[in-house]
Formats: C-alpha cells, sequence, structure tokens
C-alpha cells in the first residue's frame, strides 16, 4: 500500500508538468485549431533562460521569474511576427512551420548551450516526507495547482479571459462584438508559454536539462490533451494527470521493463483514445458543417 | 515526345551512369540520397496525391530496417526476401496505425505519427527484444554479394540495387497517378466532401494511401540497412521523420521527381554546413523550412512550374483548383492568396 502511494504521488507529481503542457498545447490549439509541434521545445527554450539566469548570479526565483516573463512575450511576438501571416492557412503549413520552429529551437539550443546534461537547480532543495515524496515534487504539485487555478480564474472571472474564451467559441462574433481578436490570439500565446517556461523549469532538476528534454514530456502530455479531448482546458489537466499516475503506477508495477515502456504507453493510449472516443473525455464532438 | 519526359530519361541515364564516374565515398553519398528519394516519394504520394500529412515516417523507415536486419540474421533468409516482408509488414502496420487517426481531422493523424516517430528509438531499445534487435548497441547487417559474378564493386552494386528499386517505386507511383484509386485520392485532396457524394470511401483510400507511403518508407529502410551494415535506434530518432518532411517540402509535394532533389538536399546541405559547426545544419534547415513556408510554399516543383509552366491539359492533375472552404487536405502547401 505503501508502495502505491509513493508512486501514485509521484505519478501525480508528474502528471502536473504533463498537465501544464498540454494545457498550454489545448490553448493555442482552441486559439488557431492546430497543435502547436514546438510547444516542448519552446519549454526548453524557457528553461535554458532561467538556467542562463542562474549561471550570471541572478537569484533562483529572480532567474525563474525573468524566463517567464521572458516566455511570455517570445510566445506574443511568435504570434505576432510570424504566425500571424499563416492564419487561416492549411493545416500542412501550419504542421510544417511547427516542425520547422521545431528544428530552430532545437538545434539552436544546442548551438548556444551545446548538448552536454546540465543539472538544474531546484528551488524547493533535496529531503522527502516521510519516505513517501520528495520536497521537490510537492513543490511541483503546488505550482502547478496554483498556476492551473489561477488560469482558470483569469478565463472566468476577468473581461480579458471572457473575452478569450469568447474568440474560441466564434472568433467571427467576437470580432462583431468589438474584441481585439489578433491582440488576444498573441496574449494566449504568450500564456501559453508561459505555462510552458514553468513545466520546463520544474521538470528540469528531475531529468536534467538539455535540449532534448522534453521530447520525453510532450509525447505523454499530447496524449494527456488527446485523452482530455483536444478541445477542452479542464479535460487536458485532467487527461495530463491521468497519464502520469497511469505511468508512475506501470513503472512501478510491471517489473524492468515498466520505465522504457513510457513512450509506447503514452502512444497506445492517445491510439486507443482515437479508436474508442474521439472526442475524449470532455472534448467537443468534431462536427463540420457540409 | 515532350520536353519533360525526355528530360526524366536523360536523368534516369544520367543515374545509372553515376556509379561509374564517381568513386568510393562519393557512389555512397548518391546512395543514401536514392534512399532518401524513395522514402520522400512514399511522402509524395501521401500529402502530393492525398492531402494528408504525417510527421512519422521515420519510424516505418526503422522498422523496414530492422526487418531486414531479422530477415538476414535471425531468419538466415536471403535479402531479397526482406524486401516484401518489410514491404507488406509496414503496409498493413501503417493501413492498421493510420486507420483510427484518419476517420478524423488531419491534426490527429499528425499528432498521433508524431508520437510514433518518436516512441520508436525507445521501442527499438528495449531489453525483452535485444535478442531480435540488438537492443542499445545496434546489430551488423551483412551485405549481399554481386550477384552473377557482374564485374561491379560491392558500393558499384548496391547503388545500381536502390536505383532499380527507385525506378520500380516511381513507376508505381506514376501508375497510381492515373489510376482510379489515384483519381480517388486526388478527388479527396481537393474536396474530400465532394468525393465522398461522389461515392468515394474517403477513409479507406486515406488509409491505403497511407499505407502506401509507409510502404515507400519501409523499403527505402530495407536499403539503408543494407548499405550502411549496420542498424541502431540512433540512426531512427524523430529527426530522419523531420528531415524526410524537409526533403518533400524542398523537393516540391505534388511531384515525384522532386523526390531526388529532396534527397539530395537533405544529404548534402548538412555536409556543406556541418563543416562550420554541425548543430547550425538544424537551425538552417528549420530556417529554410519556415521561410519557405512564408515565400516559396511549393518547393522546387513551385519554381520549375514557374519557370518551364506546363501547357494546360485535360490529364493534368498536378495542380488542384484553389480550396475554398480551407479544409484539410489542399496540396498547396502555404499561405492562402489574400
Amino acid at each position: 500500500m505503501e508502495l502505491f502511494v509513493k508512486y501514485f504521488l509521484s505519478g501525480l507529481a508528474t502528471g502536473g508538468i504533463y498537465a501544464c503542457v498540454a494545457l498550454s498545447v489545448v490553448m493555442i490549439y482552441k486559439a488557431i485549431g492546430h497543435v502547436n509541434f514546438a510547444q516542448g521545445e519552446m519549454a526548453t527554450l524557457s528553461t535554458y533562460f532561467a538556467f542562463q539566469g542562474i549561471v550570471w548570479g541572478a537569484p533562483l526565483w529572480l532567474a525563474f521569474l525573468g524566463s517567464l516573463v521572458l516566455s511570455f512575450v517570445g510566445g506574443y511576438l511568435l504570434e505576432r511576427l510570424i504566425f500571424r501571416r499563416i492564419s487561416g492557412a492549411a493545416l500542412m503549413t501550419h504542421v510544417v512551420m511547427f516542425i520547422g520552429l521545431f528544428l530552430l529551437i532545437n538545434s539552436s539550443m544546442g548551438l548556444i548551450w551545446d548538448f552536454s546534461v546540465k543539472s538544474f537547480p531546484s528551488p524547493f532543495g533535496q529531503g522527502q516526507i516521510g519516505g513517501l515524496i520528495g520536497y521537490h515534487q510537492v513543490g511541483m504539485l503546488a505550482v502547478t495547482a496554483g498556476a492551473l487555478l489561477a488560469l482558470s480564474i483569469f478565463y472566468q472571472k476577468t473581461r480579458i479571459g471572457l473575452a478569450m474564451r469568447g474568440i474560441a467559441a466564434n472568433p467571427e462574433s467576437a470580432k462583431l462584438v468589438g474584441i481585439r481578436v489578433t491582440h488576444l490570439t498573441a496574449l494566449g500565446w504568450g500564456i501559453s508559454s508561459a505555462l510552458g517556461a514553468i513545466a520546463g523549469i520544474l521538470i528540469a532538476p528531475i531529468v536534467f536539462l538539455d535540449p532534448f528534454m522534453m521530447l520525453g514530456v510532450i509525447v505523454p502530455s499530447f496524449a494527456g490533451a488527446v485523452l482530455g479531448g483536444l478541445t477542452s482546458p479542464l479535460g487536458a489537466v485532467i487527461g495530463g494527470l491521468t497519464i502520469g499516475i497511469i505511468e508512475s503506477l506501470i513503472g512501478a508495477y510491471v517489473p524492468r521493463v515498466g520505465i522504457e515502456l513510457k513512450l509506447p504507453i503514452a502512444m497506445a493510449i492517445i491510439v486507443c483514445v482515437l479508436v474508442v472516443k474521439p472526442s475524449g473525455l470532455l472534448g467537443a464532438r468534431i462536427l463540420k458543417r457540409v | 515526345m515532350n520536353i519533360r519526359t525526355l528530360s526524366l530519361i536523360i536523368l534516369g541515364i544520367a543515374l545509372v551512369l553515376v556509379p561509374f564516374v564517381l568513386k568510393g565515398y562519393l557512389v555512397f553519398q548518391a546512395t543514401t540520397i536514392v534512399i532518401y528519394a524513395i522514402a520522400i516519394m512514399g511522402l509524395n504520394i501521401l500529402t502530393g496525391l492525398n492531402g494528408q500529412i504525417a510527421l512519422g515516417h521515420g519510424a516505418f523507415f526503422a522498422m523496414g530496417a530492422y526487418l531486414m536486419a531479422i530477415t538476414l540474421n535471425v531468419w538466415e533468409l536471403p535479402f531479397y526476401v526482406g524486401f516484401p516482408i518489410a514491404g507488406v509488414a509496414c503496409f498493413v502496420f501503417g493501413f492498421l496505425f493510420g486507420f483510427p487517426a484518419l476517420r478524423l481531422e488531419g491534426v490527429y493523424l499528425a499528432l498521433a505519427t508524431f508520437t510514433l516517430a518518436v516512441a520508436v528509438p525507445p521501442v527499438l531499445k528495449l531489453s525483452f527484444l535485444e535478442p531480435v534487435t540488438g537492443g542499445v548497441m545496434g546489430t551488423l547487417v551483412p551485405a549481399p554479394t554481386t550477384p552473377f559474378g557482374l564485374p561491379l564493386g560491392q558500393d558499384q552494386w548496391m547503388y545500381l540495387l536502390t536505383l532499380l528499386f527507385l525506378f520500380l517505386m516511381y513507376g508505381m507511383a506514376q501508375a497510381l497517378k492515373s489510376s482510379r484509386s489515384g483519381r480517388a485520392m486526388m478527388a479527396i485532396r481537393d474536396n474530400p466532401i465532394a468525393a465522398r457524394a461522389m461515392g468515394i470511401n474517403v477513409a479507406l483510400y486515406k488509409t491505403l494511401a497511407f499505407g502506401l507511403s509507409a510502404l515507400y518508407a519501409g523499403i527505402a529502410g530495407c536499403l539503408s540497412a543494407l548499405v550502411i551494415q549496420f542498424i541502431s535506434a540512433d540512426s531512427f530518432t524523430f529527426f530522419l521523420s523531420v528531415y524526410l518532411i524537409v526533403g518533400l517540402v524542398v523537393g516540391g509535394a505534388a511531384w515525384f521527381p522532386g523526390a531526388l532533389i529532396g534527397g539530395a538536399y537533405i544529404v548534402l546541405v548538412p555536409n556543406l554546413v556541418e563543416t562550420f559547426s554541425p548543430p547550425l545544419a538544424g537551425s538552417f534547415y528549420g530556417l529554410l523550412l519556415m521561410v519557405m513556408m512564408l515565400i516559396i510554399p511549393k518547393g522546387a516543383s513551385g519554381l520549375i512550374e514557374k519557370f518551364f509552366p506546363r501547357r494546360p491539359s485535360a490529364s493534368d492533375t498536378s495542380r488542384p483548383a484553389p480550396r475554398e472552404d480551407g479544409g484539410d487536405g489542399p496540396v498547396t502547401i502555404g499561405r492562402p492568396g489574400r
């Protein structure tokens, strides 16, 4: 039983990271109707920003804050300067653009910070609570829960949040009632990218920082997003947490190969969801006007 | 005979002569180019004919390579048995994998294949598969010797074998394009709703196109295992899939000979750029993809169309009418006219 609780909690903590990344994917998907395949690389880049801040001698929290702000501004500008230009273009254009962005960021990180694996400090310190869960994992849970809560309050209670929900529901009508659609879409990119930064900074102390850090995170996060339904923010959170827990328990109870199976399991979950219930747990059914 | 057919024939003859003009490492590079061209031609069918986009063809490439290795090492069969085994296996696996995603919007296929491409290297490294795959260390592949006592060097023979497959697969792709199935695929690309209204089984033909493109990638993988004589999971990372997409975009989505340009690009350009610094090649690729999407979305085939405009004819299906509904599946990669 203790083993179960231990791995359940650790899965929940990792699931929080997946939830953040899945949510950032879903936010962009809702805004532009495309999946950002470079989301993970953007998060890794944000983590490198924080890393660079620490190297320059900034206090941890300041470095993290700086990375969040930079990521927010970067995400905003990325939409305004580049992806604005292909809005409305075909799926293929978007996919190739995102893959291009993926390569560009990934290789540029290798160019600037080289490909060596770097350790990344945890702001919560070492140590465990009752041998069940580490300080860092508690911190992860607290930060992701806080971020998700803040985001949901932002969407439900503020005028900007309402306007952004309006755009997601119907961009044309939103425009007609005077909502600045282009500005708010870019704002969504900024928030999504900052959310990715939180995920990257929190996972880096566990998996260590290198340009490929997020490859192992983005696939379970996609699985979480698909499981929750690609169009539902709440679904993305639930999906991400579920994937984290499943993965951790399989790692604990399947001897030897459990950990190696992490990515294949995520892929199998995506395929199963697509076969059984393509709209996911909470997603809108996909209907198309003919 | 028009100028296009003539130039294709000249190109074909030139390709046959390559191993007798070039030497050593250059022949090896030419072989690699042709192998990538075969895989990219599969993507041409999928993307150019059928208007879908998939990111995971490195996975099928890997599957082909490993099946060839298993045929030779584990089952101890001759190498030519490996091609049908890998081809059929990739086709079936692609068909089954694609089916759930293909019933939905195109983004689900991109997503599912993205995860496939990322998940394949860890699967190949799985410890309990080690007797078959060689695990983390990879495994050696014995190269087939020159048959019938032909006076050819090993590298020349491998090049010609690869080229034979290129010609065969090119012929197959062309035959498909002018067949009933090919027209059904193009109809789906141009307007899936109208295609369905005409009685075309959209899901079936989409899956068929996906399976076929997986077959092309699988055959390319077989050839690469024979040519390199060694396979390991690290040769088939996510970036292989990405490079195939780069080749597709550079060569142009709907033009089969463009695959050779794409293949040459992904083999030769890194060599040029990496003289300065290895990761620079990746940055350059990424930047190039983004710039091309913004400026010349049709790739090399677009440039050729520009300088050698083709007279419109009844059979000209390479340029679909512009889409108005913005659905998933137009062949024109690029931003819409505004």
